[in-house]
């Protein structure tokens, strides 16, 4: 294992060249007019340390605008804490995270949400007591004030929207029923489909092939390739053949830290990846 | 669908049903004189709990919020409307230097200070805004709504949940239960306030202070009086007199009208609260209850909304609060006691919290059982002794929880899912 590293490695310095392209941007020290054409989001000096153990630690990564990015990596890499820090669930202990122009670092999760960062969680997170309609209803945006929501029943338009979602991933016929009634792949969908709706700058997709059928997995697949034309999406995934499915830039974490970039397959041609990836 | 529309149906069933009976059947009965007005009295009393005990229907049954201080909030519109009508009642109590009646129970246990007597007291300044009757019932809704919203603010920010919260408005209860024991609070210590004799609209209406009230009592009356305070037996005279005119709480035709208001405010406290329910901020609530955290990545801000919730419930706890005062002609600390507000949990409880239609039978069917077994029976060879009223209220509680989770307007589903799936059936079919 030693000898590998001391020897030159080719591999190495494609990762590096691939990382290269985030380190000449520092939206603390700019303006953010420029960067923000470039990339929707971009974290800087990003790191959160639970008891002394660094669970991330990137100094510079971004994604760009209207790309699909796929971030792998072993159990513990971070990736899930990633997209903690990035929603606002957790706090970074040191770092800023910006989002479409502006600073997010210290903001509550509810305005960061309204800000344009969706988020789906590993465990699909429906709210079980309610219909699938009401799910969706919720969702929708610019509802989230407490006044309009006593007085203001959905208009027509919010009705056909959520119902042309729920015919979309053929839950139309699950309309009124609670949510708690779903089966695992609908809930999947389900909390999606409410990502979908609330029309996000940014989804944050935390493993959505968890748990699915074959069958489900391949249609989750092509229903995240259908939005990636209109949105920017962050999958987090363990599947490879998911992965593969998506056939999109992959980023690899490894014990909090960004090891590589690329396509699914130079990574995994890519040594130092593998090794993270298979503990060789 | 079908399950929605079910739902309407059956709430709109009992709710015409328990309407029915409030408005028409009891009064009947009370006409008939199968009913005393000591009864018609006692079942408005219950009623004002059936208040009190929707709004914590609504907090801990559609939210999640679990408060253990409902019976505090009951009280502080309980005190606001027991000050009106200790100002208002009875002829003892003296005036104080500045032309103001002290009522009788603030008189008998007032703090003085060191070398001070009775000449020196004077009604403190927050008595004073309760002498105007339509001041207080806004300050009786307003007082509790800004408590809990202060409370709410800071616990609900600050987001702490669950049983926390419960310890935390437990800990106020008790402490709010000490204020008021407290005679240098000027609310009456122990004793509590008491001494009512009128609802004095007729004095309050226009005037916020009895001094212009007497002064305009003059003028109408036509007479022309120097009066120097607590100097003339004729003045005395004038202010029982003045105490006199309004709607007497000993009246049966004015102790029936109460039923009438509380029942009406029942029935609105219903509506609005099933109003709140069937709005989007309904699915809201229960949103909360099922996964508060999920919900900030929806952009919504739970605080905000259990802060409403939580408002809501305080504000009908005054109003069941004002609304059982004058009826129950004292208002006590001992109302304010911890128990008391758990005893709200289990009426909510063995209603049924899955529905705010439980948490008004549970609030009435437990207080009726209530009274009934706090007295001596016999049943068959069995002594009934009131002692044992709270082993079965505990025994009730633990049965329900076991067996009826939702409570016994689950009971009430079933019986009436029985008798009308017939009726439903040919509905089903046409659709």
């Amino acid at each position: 294992m030693s000898t590998m590293e001391t020897m030159e490695d080719p591999d190495k310095e494609v990762v590096a060249n691939s990382l290269a392209k985030y380190a000449e941007f520092r939206p603390s020290l700019v303006q953010s007019s420029i960067w923000s054409k470039k990339f929707v989001l971009f974290v800087e000096n990003l790191s959160v340390s639970f008891d002394g153990f660094k669970a991330v630690d990137i100094p510079q990564y971004g994604i760009e605008h209207g790309e699909l990015r796929v971030i792998i990596g072993p159990n513990g890499a971070g990736k899930t804490t990633f997209c903690d820090l990035v929603s606002g669930k957790t706090k970074p202990s040191s770092g800023r995270v910006y989002f479409d122009g502006k600073e997010i670092t210290q903001m509550e999760e509810s305005d960061i949400a309204l800000s344009g960062i969706g988020r789906k969680f590993q465990t699909p997170t429906v709210f079980d007591s309610l219909t699938t309609y009401e799910n969706l209803l919720l969702a929708l945006p610019g509802n989230q004030g407490w006044k309009n929501n006593l007085l203001r029943p959905e208009s027509r338009e919010e009705v056909e929207k959520i119902d042309e979602i729920l015919e979309k991933v053929s839950l139309i016929d699950q309309r009124q029923m609670p949510a708690k009634s779903l089966s695992h792949g609908q809930r999947q969908w389900l909390a999606i489909s409410a990502l979908i709706i609330s029309k996000p700058k940014l989804l944050l997709v935390d493993e959505p092939a968890a748990g699915l059928t074959d069958l489900e997995t391949e249609q989750t697949a092509d229903l995240l390739l259908e939005l990636a034309q209109e949105h920017t999406i962050v999958v987090i995934e363990h599947d490879m053949d998911f992965v593969r499915r998506l056939g999109k830039t992959v980023t690899v974490l490894n014990e909090g830290k960004v090891l590589a970039e690329g396509m699914i397959e130079e990574m995994e041609r890519n040594e130092e990846v593998m090794e993270a990836y298979l503990g060789r | 669908m079908k399950n929605s529309d079910e739902k309407m149906i059956e709430n709109k069933g009992s709710f015409g049903a328990l309407l029915l009976i409030g408005f028409a059947v009891l009064p009947f009965l009370y006409g008939e004189g199968i009913l005393s007005i000591g009864d018609i009295n006692m079942l408005g009393r219950y009623m004002s709990f059936a208040i009190l005990a929707l709004g914590l229907g609504l907090l801990w049954g559609y939210v999640g919020i679990l408060s253990l201080c409902q019976f505090t909030f009951f009280c502080l519109g309980a005190y606001a409307m027991g000050m009106h009508l200790a100002h208002h009642g009875g002829p003892e109590g003296i005036i104080d230097a500045n032309g103001w009646k002290i009522p009788a129970c603030l008189f008998v246990v007032y703090p003085y200070d060191v070398g001070e007597s009775s000449g020196d007291a004077l009604v403190p300044g927050f008595w004073k805004p309760f002498w105007n009757l339509p001041l207080t019932l806004l300050l009786g809704i307003l007082i509790p709504g800004i408590t809990a919203f202060l409370l709410g603010y800071f616990v609900f920010r600050s987001r702490v949940r669950g049983v926390y919260f419960a310890i935390l408005t437990q800990a106020i209860a008790v402490a709010g239960w000490l204020v008021f024991c407290r005679n240098d609070v000027m609310l009456c210590g122990t004793n509590g306030l008491t001494r009512f004799d009128v609802i004095a609209p007729a004095e309050s209406l226009h005037t916020f202070n009895p001094v212009v009230a007497k002064d305009s009592w003059i003028a109408s009356h036509g007479a022309s009086m120097e009066y120097d305070l607590n100097g003339d037996e004729k003045l005395d005279q004038l202010d029982y007199s003045i105490a006199d005119v309004g709607f007497s709480l000993s009246s049966e035709r004015v102790q029936l009208w109460l039923y009438w208001i509380t029942l009406t405010c029942l029935f609105g406290s219903y509506l609005l609260c099933q109003w709140i329910v069937k709005s989007r901020l309904g699915k809201v609530l229960l949103a909360i209850r099922d996964d508060e955290p999920t919900l900030h990545f929806f952009g919504y801000k739970p605080h905000v909304y259990k802060i409403f919730a939580f408002c809501i419930a305080a504000a009908l706890a005054g109003l069941a609060g004002m609304l059982f005062v004058p009826q129950m002609k004292i208002v006590t600390p001992s109302n304010m006691e911890a128990y008391r507000s758990v005893l709200v949990v289990v009426w909510v409880a063995v209603g049924g919290r899955s529905s705010l239609g439980g948490a008004v039978l549970g609030a009435l069917s437990v207080n009726l059982l209530y009274n009934y077994l706090t007295s001596e029976q016999d049943i068959l060879f069995f002594k009934w002794s009131p002692d044992y009223w709270p082993i079965l209220l505990g025994l009730l509680f633990i049965g329900v929880v076991l067996y009826l989770p939702n409570g016994l307007i689950e009971l009430v589903d079933r019986f009436r899912k029985r008798f009308s799936s017939p009726v439903v059936a040919p509905n089903s079919s046409e659709k």
